[in-house]
């Protein structure tokens, strides 16, 4: 009897914010009206497509015992970049007026090897140069985000062809958007790439202990950049169907993505401490933050509280995840 | 009053899906060396542990001078009166030896509490000299080898005025002579009354400072003796239940023609190995003898890639092979098994699967690409078999394994790829008696399948017991080789000492 009191104490406090969250729409569902809807569903679907994708990328980073804090900004310079491929022919205030009509997979492919190239130098200055991945992704971000700002002149940009459009809207049976395949099949590949492959398992030994996997023979150097180049092509996909979504993008796009997507991974069970990690639980904890947000945005919490509620999830994530981590000591 | 320091009863700790302490209990009599004994995962650490704050018990209790305390954390011990000397130190290398020993509880002045550096340094010499240390205290503690480091952290226990002093595994890097040192400053804290616990490997050691010995076996307490009823076979019996035979398996491997070779060997550090030459014959057992600070862990290291070296050539069946890292030593047949398992061997948070697994992932593909877990399971299994490790499954972590579990398991990640050289860095560092048994049989049985072997060890008994020659090395060369059936003490000492 007292063994499984302990163990029903340990769930509740490994598990605390999925518990909490959980609590937050069960009141927020019988409290307000269409909460538990299918088009409250789709709409959780669609905002959690993008986002599960981007936090895919990271969690490598994360399992690593490094970070990405370029991956929002990246994301969102993908989108502009895929908006000013993707402007209607006849649109008045067309950017890029030159460019003939290119089909969208075309332009995702562009812009996933572009936002590729920018994390393998992160890759590169992490692994060659060792500058701490904190650093050096913060140094990117700034970066990408000013090499956005050049870009698009600083203009929003709209006026997207329909057939990209279609990507961002499109449902099926009603209640399944077209962004959730883009999800679900990045998330069977994360899954087949961490667990039946031996970049997988020289991740997970990187994160385990960087020295000891060297010796073991790992290639530490190219496992990295093939990591931070990985996430750099999801922030790609990823803001390529932001942009969709969005029906716009601008420079502002993708702000602050990357810290919902480290939060989203540490809810989910991906350690800090690095070498922990499944795909499963990044899916759980983009699924728990979104939640939140929604539950949030139904009590009509003004956003400005809804940016707090989040810094804060944010941090007890954390500080939880590294006490289950000094309770195994 | 009672006549104990400190008595801990019935103290029961458990981890996930381990009793690391059953009813396991100490009784410290003040003015007295008590040594508690055990092989490795038999709880002395983790009952310490408990005494120190580090953990909580989860039953038990804990007299400390007559009157039941519960401890919260370390600062409360050492409030108390109790100090620890840790098995692996903290330091802060970057700082001065003084800041070092005052951390924590820095002497202050004024009302805005601000550090008295001058008291600080002034009672760090004082205290310095109390344990006979010659540092200046405003040296940084980086400057200092590892075993000055060690002796400048019992300087701290001492410092802080204790009246149990606990010391774990404190001779693991020291030298005769250092060990000589800490001696006289155990003998004199003795004679102050204070109450020492004392945790080693090393018989000798136990048989010639402890009064009373303490030993634990799988968590429980066994029994406490005085230390002169004791001998060594009689501790070890008791430590492993069960009577040891023989220290060394019988070898049966034949050494036959050269195979591997190293020629003028030189590290890029000029203050590391030089000019080192040796060879190795297959099925050969080559030990390497030395003093700490003879380099032999940076030969090693510089051999397997995880060093530059400047010149020098290695062979192996006279192809020379070119080793810049230790991927390269790896795909030429070479394996090494370093020297601090928790620092560059195990991945702790990985499972058994994962971590014999790592270094030979390349032959469990299923076209090339895909992991084939089947193969892979098959590979844990027949290691766990043969190595004997004692593990609840390959899915379990192997940090919650004991060191001499995870050592196997470090050398069927080895064996896995069927090497052709092993190096071997102190493979019985911190590991209990019984299952250093079982290692020299793994190790006899690799020479005897004709695989070249060198091991470094500072243990000199398992040198002569196990090597079929000893190099001995002295600053970063190579001082002598000396045949297996002459190695004695005093022949491979006087070469280890050997300086220019």
């Amino acid at each position: 009897m007292k063994a499984k009191k302990i163990d029903i104490k340990k769930f509740v406090s490994n598990n605390a914010i999925i518990i909490l969250v959980f609590i937050l729409m069960m009141i927020t569902g019988f409290s307000t009206k269409n909460f538990f809807s299918a088009d409250n569903f789709k709409n959780l679907l669609a905002n959690m497509s993008p986002r599960f994708i981007l936090a895919c990328g990271v969690s490598g980073c994360l399992i690593t015992k490094g970070t990405d804090l370029s991956a929002g900004r990246q994301a969102g310079l993908a989108a502009c970049l895929s908006a000013m491929m993707l402007q209607k022919l006849d649109y008045s205030a067309r950017v890029l007026t030159w460019l003939p009509s290119i089909p969208w997979p075309v332009v995702l492919l562009i812009v996933m090897v572009i936002m590729g190239c920018i994390g393998a130098i992160n890759g590169c200055v992490i692994a060659f140069l060792k500058v701490p991945p904190f650093i050096a992704t913060l140094g990117m971000q700034t970066i990408v985000y000013g090499a956005c700002q050049i870009i698009t002149n600083n203009q929003p940009l709209g006026g997207f062809e329909d057939s990209y459009l279609v990507v961002g809207r499109g449902v099926i049976l009603s209640i399944i958007p077209y962004l959730a395949i883009f999800a679900v099949i990045i998330g069977l590949y994360f899954w087949f790439l961490y667990n039946k492959t031996r970049h997988g398992k020289y991740m997970y030994a990187i994160g385990g202990n960087e020295n000891a996997a060297q010796v073991a023979g790992v290639n530490v150097v190219a496992t990295l950049i093939r990591i931070y180049l990985l996430a750099g092509m999801m922030y790609g996909m990823a803001g390529f169907l932001i942009g969709t979504k969005a029906g716009g993008a601008s420079t502002a796009t993708g702000f602050g993505y990357e810290l919902e997507a480290i939060a989203a991974c540490t809810i989910g069970g991906v350690s800090a401490n690095g070498g922990v990690g499944k795909v499963s639980g990044i899916l759980i904890g983009v699924l728990v933050f979104e939640v939140l947000k929604i539950c949030l945005q139904f009590l009509g919490v003004d956003p400005a509280y809804t940016f707090i509620a989040q810094g804060v999830v944010i941090i007890v994530a954390v500080a939880l995840d590294l006490r289950k981590y000094l309770a195994k000591k | 009053m009672s006549e104990y320091r400190l008595e801990m009863r019935d103290v029961v700790k458990s981890f996930p899906g381990v009793k690391a302490l059953d009813h396991a209990q100490l009784k410290l009599k003040p003015g007295t060396v008590h040594a508690l004994m055990g092989e490795n995962g038999a709880g002395k650490s983790t009952l310490m542990k408990c005494m120190f704050g580090i953990y909580h018990m989860d039953e038990g209790e804990l007299i400390y001078e007559g009157e039941k305390i519960t401890i919260n954390g370390p600062m409360d011990a050492l409030n108390r009166g109790i100090a620890m000397v840790h098995q692996e130190l903290q330091p802060i290398p970057e700082r001065s030896i003084g800041e070092n020993i005052f951390v924590g509880r820095y002497p202050t002045k004024g009302p805005l509490k601000l550090i008295d550096h001058d008291k600080m340094y002034a009672d760090a010499a004082k205290v310095l000299q109390e344990v006979h240390l010659n540092f200046d205290p405003h040296a940084r503690l980086g400057s200092l080898s590892v075993s000055q480091m060690q002796l400048v952290e019992i300087a701290k226990a001492v410092s802080a005025d204790c009246r149990v002093l606990i010391l774990d595994e404190p001779t693991s890097s020291l030298t005769a002579a250092e060990v000589e040192a800490l001696f006289t400053i155990v003998n004199e804290l003795r004679e102050k009354g204070v109450a020492i616990v004392y945790i080693s490997h090393k018989m000798d050691e136990i048989l010639r400072i402890s009064d009373e010995v303490t030993i634990m076996r799988d968590g429980q307490y066994i029994g406490t003796w005085p230390a002169k009823e004791l001998t060594t076979d009689l501790i070890i019996t008791r430590m492993v239940g069960r009577e040891l035979t023989n220290l060394y398996p019988p070898r049966e491997n034949k050494p036959g023609e050269v195979v591997f070779e190293v020629k003028d060997f030189t590290s890029i550090n000029p203050r590391s190995f030089r000019n080192v030459s040796f060879n190795v014959r297959r099925g050969e057992i080559l030990g390497v003898a030395g003093l700490v600070g003879a380099q032999r862990t940076e030969l090693m290291e510089g051999l397997f890639g995880l060093r530059n070296h400047t010149k020098g050539t290695i062979t192996y069946e006279g192809k020379e092979l070119k080793i810049n890292q230790p991927r390269d030593a790896i795909n030429h047949g070479i394996a090494m098994l370093t020297e601090d398992r928790r620092a560059t061997g195990i991945l702790g948070v990985l499972s058994i699967a994962d971590n014999v697994s790592i270094a030979s992932l390349n032959k469990y593909l299923i076209g090339g690409m895909v992991l084939n877990d089947k193969k892979i399971e098959e590979l844990v299994q027949e290691n766990v078999a043969k190595l004997s490790i004692k593990t609840p499954s390959s899915k379990t972590l192997i940090q919650s394994l004991s060191g001499g579990n995870q050592q196997k398991v470090l050398i069927s990640r080895w064996l896995a790829n069927d090497p052709d050289v092993f190096i071997l860095d102190e493979p019985t560092r911190g590991i209990d008696v019984g299952a250093k048994y079982e290692i020299y049989c793994i190790i006899a049985d690799l020479a005897k399948q004709g695989k070249s072997v060198i091991m470094i060890s500072s243990e000199m008994g398992e040198l002569i017991g196990m090597s079929d020659r000893i190099m001995v090395m002295c600053d970063g060369r190579v001082t002598g080789i000396v045949e297996g059936k002459d190695a004695t003490q005093e022949n491979i000492m006087a070469l280890a000492a050997q300086f220019e």
